[in-house]
């Protein structure tokens, strides 16, 4: 659906990262984990495009309030930027929410939450709906200083065990967020999950280690975009068996955001 | 006040208004009918067709740039038999005239796409692409010279009477001598103009921002030169032209068809608003209205210059 909303909030988290809060009609509240939206920043033609943000948190409307949706994003270039100069009342236009989610997997299965940076964004709302269930919920957040990580204590308010690595060391353990993970996973007998958005290289290791140890692994991808509905064809990824003789792209916008690592095809 | 009268008609086809959507930018028709009200726009015009299905460019295919966009997707594409067999139930059930957009590598190649296509009931009319900028066989051979643009209309021509529309690259030298040639080849109508070829730079790594080096600029940045070619041609060539070229507005349409426009795509707008060409078609009848226009035909053209 493409709905007029309007700010509600808009603050600097952390340097360089910012957490919106938008009105949204009713039914946005039925936003899957995982799913994203197209925000026009601003009604002209420059920047022309849309931007493609994950949502992060979702609420219902209350008596006169409506509800509501929140967005955390880096401000990386000049459509971000716009987007951080905004302030509430202030009118954005909404496409979303859009792509597949997270599939929540089997209750028997200890959750295993991997992000990097800004990547932690879609992985709250998909913590929300895992701590609702059964099995545990462990997030895994790295970043290259303490101020790449978001919102840690918000995660942990959801039950969520947290560990922590920065490539500095200023925050948490220091190193990379996938040599945390596998120290777990070298302790940890039981079966697992792993759910993850963050940069390229941390998502690739993740296949890697997701296929050595044969444990599923959802990866939520960004890409470039302009429709965000399947048709521009701008945002594919190659599925595991592509090849110019075979070709097989999956739309990020469409058959994802969200993979199974294993499907796709992953470079050195 | 009464409605305004929005009909065309075009290379025989009837159009219940001038506007449709551009090849590429609307899948196969399906993607958008969640948003989009089919049966509101004149036609659609679906994404480029050949014999095999094509894996398309390599990642990163798009890039924004001032008041555009860059894109070099290479004609992707699931090929004209997954096409007939999934995509066409969809088609058969929407009341609106589709024409399918078509390309091939080679003359004989295109000859049998516009057979094969011209025995298919449910499409109203074929477009030639014979201008697509991203690939070498995209058909860019044929459009960047009126000889061998002449061949391969005719070819086609000659493999079906089915309405044929050529659409025209604009990365030619004399646009108008290359309308002339498809127009002497028996083409019934001209779409124009494709993308322009362009280039980005990603100053932080000082690489190419798409993979494919040049891409096809599209958006409001092309209009101007859009509307000057659409002038061009129309005046010159007695064939119907279908102008497109950064449309994101009943004016900006209007203004296409005083050039000389029968009809109008829209394109690149339908990736900020989906329903941007049921808007725009809408939106000009409102526009004529309160011009106190009562036929669009009598805008065709009417451009004083």
């Amino acid at each position: 659906m493409q709905f007029a909303s309007e700010i509600l909030s808009n603050a600097e988290i952390s340097p360089a990262y910012w957490r919106v809060r938008l009105t949204a009609p009713r039914e946005f509240i039925g936003a899957r984990p995982g799913q994203f939206v197209m925000v026009r920043v601003a009604p002209g033609i420059d920047p022309l495009l849309r931007r493609p943000l994950a949502i992060f948190d979702v609420g219902p409307a209350a008596g006169d309030a409506p509800a509501w949706f929140e967005m955390l994003y880096k401000v990386v270039g000049k459509g971000t930027a716009m987007l951080s100069a905004l302030r509430e009342s202030d009118g954005v236009d909404i496409l979303g929410p859009l792509g597949t989610g997270f599939d929540l997997g089997d209750d028997d299965r200890e959750k295993l939450l991997v992000g990097g940076g800004v990547g932690l964004a879609p992985l709250h709302l998909l913590a929300t709906a895992l701590a609702r269930r059964k099995s545990p919920v462990r997030l895994f957040a790295g970043g290259r200083t303490r101020g790449d990580l978001l919102c840690i204590d918000e995660f942990e308010a959801l039950g969520v065990e947290c560990h922590c690595a920065t490539e500095d060391g200023s925050f948490g353990a220091r190193g990379l967020v996938t040599t945390a993970l596998v120290r777990h996973l070298d302790a940890f007998d039981g079966k697992a999950a792993l759910y993850a958005c963050g940069p390229d290289g941390m998502l690739r290791a993740l296949a890697r280690i997701a296929a050595g140890r044969a444990l599923p692994c959802q990866v939520s991808l960004e890409g470039r975009m302009a429709c965000g509905v399947g048709a521009c064809l701008g945002c594919v990824t190659a599925g595991r068996e592509h090849s110019a003789q075979t070709p097989d792209y999956r739309r990020l916008c469409v058959e994802g955001p969200v993979f199974e690592s294993s499907e796709l095809k992953w470079g050195d | 006040m009464t409605a305004a009268r929005m009909g065309v008609s075009l290379a025989g086809i009837e159009l219940r208004n001038p506007v449709m959507t551009a090849s590429g930018t609307f899948g196969y028709g399906e993607e958008f009918s969640a948003c989009v009200d089919l049966e509101r726009l004149g036609a659609f015009v679906t994404k480029g067709l050949s014999m095999r299905p094509r894996a398309g460019n390599p990642t990163p295919r798009i890039v924004e740039t001032p008041a555009g966009m860059l894109n070099a997707i290479g004609l992707q594409n699931i090929g004209i038999d997954a096409f007939i067999e999934k995509k066409l139930p969809f088609i058969r059930s929407v009341n609106t005239p589709c024409i399918v957009n078509f390309f091939g590598d080679t003359v004989e190649e295109y000859a049998e796409m516009a057979r094969r296509l011209g025995e298919i009931p449910e499409i109203a009319a074929l477009e030639m692409n014979i201008s697509c900028p991203n690939v070498k066989h995209g058909g860019i051979v044929f459009g960047s010279d009126p000889a061998s643009a002449a061949e391969v209309v005719a070819a086609c021509r000659e493999a079906t009477g089915k309405p044929l529309i050529v659409k025209l690259s604009p990365n030619v030298t004399d646009i108008v001598s290359m309308a002339g040639a498809c127009a002497d080849a028996g083409a019934d109508a001209l779409s124009m103009i494709n993308t322009l070829i362009g280039m980005a730079i990603d100053l932080d790594n000082r690489r190419p921002a798409l993979a494919n080096v040049t891409g096809g600029l599209s958006g409001p940045a092309i209009k101007p030169v859009a509307l000057r070619m659409v002038w061009a041609v129309a005046r010159a060539v007695k064939l119907p032209v279908i102008g497109i070229g950064g449309i994101a507005s009943a004016t900006d349409a209007i203004e296409f068809i005083l050039a000389g426009a029968t009809a109008v795509q829209v394109g690149t707008a339908s990736f900020i608003t989906p329903d941007a060409a049921q808007r725009i078609s809408e939106d000009m009848e409102s526009w004529m209205r309160r011009q106190g226009e009562s036929d669009i035909r009598n805008l065709i053209g009417a451009l004083r210059v």
